[in-house]
């Protein structure tokens, strides 16, 4: 193996390693060395995707390469599969987490313990759920993540947080058990773990088995449904969002994705239409529960009071957007879907920081460091001794262009690349490549319109409280290194609108080999036909 | 022995899906470690009930697949079996860290009105 190669693992090891590393310079004592190592080790983690993204671009298969660990043949050990919907996930993560760290870096990091090496365990769980080929090692990946999510979604601590927190645990701990129930299902049927070499067996499954394929499916289904926030598995996501410390809720932005993610890497590749008889199964699901999905969120969004709220909500829409997009089946609605998924996921991690940052002119975000100081009993530590960074002026008025952008990418008005996305999709789905608009294509159009104008009426309302309304105000002290992550989001949003041909051929080409994915089974598996061929599977 | 697995397998589901919809978190907890018993269970028989056969192949025996148990299951119930102990003792600290905040073991953080 080419030394190079190795590159494809380094998203999880290095995060491991550097977590690993921090705890053992003995955690909380050398706050600054790990604020140093997390934003080290985020930006590099940055450069590592790029370089993978463009390897995987390159390749005229879309797949990168696959690592074998321990160099053992494909259906038999773990993969990792480096293609292109991997690498813009890792890519998209990593710009999210970069701009979170640096975030937090200004307080927050101050505000609990082990802020840092439970953010880089994250980060190797979050990598490792899109780099990996084998449905267990994705259960090992997701339970990393959630642990990790677990305790910085209580970052901060106070009541409201562990009460949130606690719910949060809870309902997740019950999806990873049905998680489980649905793995060893499949396992059951077709005696594999491995997503290629069970894309390659689904269709000669036996027809009284299919049942059970089709159960297992189902619930393994869910237990990603929950993570994606779908309606009506996703009541638990509004108050853990809002409650959660905003950097940690702006990198919680992509866990909602990590559940979209699967869903369709695995509802693509395993159900797609050389499935057989099992081809598209759970298609209408997918479609009406993300129509469901956004309507539960714009009502949520409309009624929420506080802005944290409005952005929890604006997360199921996103989420609920994306499912229904590719509940539609189609490969350009997929593609655009694909770009709504990365300019929403941008758009909202910023959301999620400005909002801390105009809150806290209402001495909102204040309430919550007082009860954390309370708590930690850091009297003195949040005082003039944590000013970080200078001090910008104008805030009001950079506080308020950054909302404004915010707006215009999360209700998807032009000139942002939000409105890029969703003219994409509109586009695709409106103009299918045979025969009439299908049902599907004009509740995706309602669908679409009606969020966005939603969340426009929301968002408005939200920012004319927030930045006129508001008598008693105090201009907030915001600093360069709060407000930048804002802005470099924000920059990248506006890239991607003013690159969109590029990036849509990119999304267009992911979107291709997801809807075929003969090349990601062939080069996980090698040439055909040298994996036993097992007709109806299971073990005996 | 398949009847008295899956009467097992019920009987332990059932009680945890009851004990996780009751109200105190330490129920929750008791449920949420009866379902994962539950699971692991299921998993084992996912990998087809056997009995005496083992799961690893003979030292330099010609491996016969039919003469031996699926170790893959029992693999993946190891791995279950650690993680669901370490989410439970995080679940068990948060569940400490809400009774020391709230003054109440009710899952909402505050007793239901009379």
């Amino acid at each position: 193996m080419n030394p190079a190669d190795h590159l494809m693992i380094a998203p999880v090891v290095l995060p491991l390693f550097v977590g690993a590393m921090m705890l053992a310079l003995g955690g909380e004592r050398h706050r600054n060395i790990n604020a140093t190592l997390n934003v080290v080790s985020t930006f590099v983690l940055v450069g590592i995707s790029i370089a993978l993204l463009r390897a995987a671009d390159a390749s005229p298969t879309g797949v990168a390469g696959v690592y074998r660990l321990g160099d053992w043949p494909a259906p038999f050990a773990i993969v990792f599969v480096v293609d292109r919907l991997a690498t813009i996930m890792l890519l998209l993560t990593s710009v999210l987490a970069a701009a979170a760290v640096v975030f937090s870096l200004a307080r927050w990091h101050r505000a609990g313990v082990l802020f840092h090496p439970l953010f880089q365990f994250l980060l190797m769980g979050i990598n490792g759920a899109f780099l990996t080929g084998d449905l267990f090692n994705l259960f090992v990946f997701f339970e990393v993540l959630l642990a990790a999510s677990y305790s910085l979604a209580l970052h901060g601590s106070g009541s409201a947080r562990v009460m949130a927190g606690l719910h949060y645990i809870v309902v997740n701990l019950v999806a990873s058990l049905l998680f489980l129930i649905g793995v060893s299902l499949i396992y059951g049927v077709a005696g594999t773990l491995n997503m290629a070499d069970l894309a390659a067996r689904i269709p000669a499954i036996r027809a009284e088995d299919r049942a059970l394929l089709e159960a297992g499916a189902g619930i393994l289904g869910t237990a990603f449904l929950v993570k994606a926030g779908m309606w009506p598995l996703c009541f638990w996501l509004p108050g853990t969002y809002a409650s959660a410390p905003p950097p940690v809720a702006s990198i919680f932005a992509i866990l909602t994705k990590v559940g979209v993610y699967i869903v369709l890497r695995l509802w693509l590749l395993l159900f797609g239409e050389d499935a057989g008889a099992s081809a598209q199964f759970g298609s209408e699901w997918l479609l009406l529960g993300g129509a469901a999905t956004v309507g539960f969120g714009v009502i949520g969004s409309l009624a929420s009071q506080d802005m944290a709220r409005l952005a929890a909500f604006s997360v199921l829409v996103s989420s609920g957007t994306v499912l229904t997009a590719i509940g539609m089946g189609q490969v350009g609605v997929t593609g655009g879907a694909l770009f709504y998924l990365i300019s929403s996921t941008m758009g909202l991690g910023a959301f999620f920081l400005l909002i801390e940052l105009v809150e806290r002119g209402r001495e909102a975000g204040a309430d919550v460091l007082a009860v954390t100081r309370e708590v930690y009993g850091e009297e003195d530590e949040l005082e003039e001794s944590e000013e970080v960074g200078i001090a910008i002026p104008a805030t009001m008025g950079i506080l308020g262009i950054a909302f404004i952008s915010c707006a215009v990418m999360i209700s998807g008005l032009p000139p942002l690349s939000g409105f890029i996305a969703k003219f994409a999709v509109l586009t695709a789905a409106l103009n299918p490549p045979a025969g009439a608009v299908p049902v599907s294509g004009w509740i995706l159009l309602l669908v679409l319109i009606l969020s966005g104008l939603a969340a426009l009426i929301a968002m408005t309302r939200a920012g004319i409280r927030a930045f006129w309304a508001a008598p008693d105000r105090t201009v907030p002290r915001v600093r360069l290194i709060e407000i930048g992550p804002v802005a470099v989001l924000l920059l990248l949003c506006a890239i991607q609108t003013i690159q969109a041909g590029p990036v849509m051929r990119f999304m267009q080409a992911t979107a291709q080999s997801l809807h075929a994915p003969q090349d990601y089974i062939r080069g996980v598996l090698g040439s055909a036909g040298n994996w036993p061929s097992v007709p109806g599977g299971g073990p005996t | 022995m398949e009847i008295i697995l899956a009467t097992g397998i019920g009987v332990l589901a059932g009680s945890g899906v009851w004990l996780v919809l009751r109200p105190r978190t330490f129920q929750v907890i008791i449920g949420l470690s009866l379902l994962s018993y539950a699971v692991n269970l299921f998993i084992i028989a996912m990998g087809r009930l056997r009995i005496d056969a083992a799961p690893v192949l003979a030292a330099r025996a010609a491996g016969d697949p039919s003469r031996f148990a699926d170790p893959l299951p029992q693999a993946l119930v190891l791995t279950a079996i650690v993680i669901s102990f370490a989410t439970t003792a995080l679940f068990l600290v948060v569940l400490l860290a809400a009774r020391g905040l709230t003054g109440t073991d009710h899952v909402d953080g505050r007793e239901p009105e009379a």
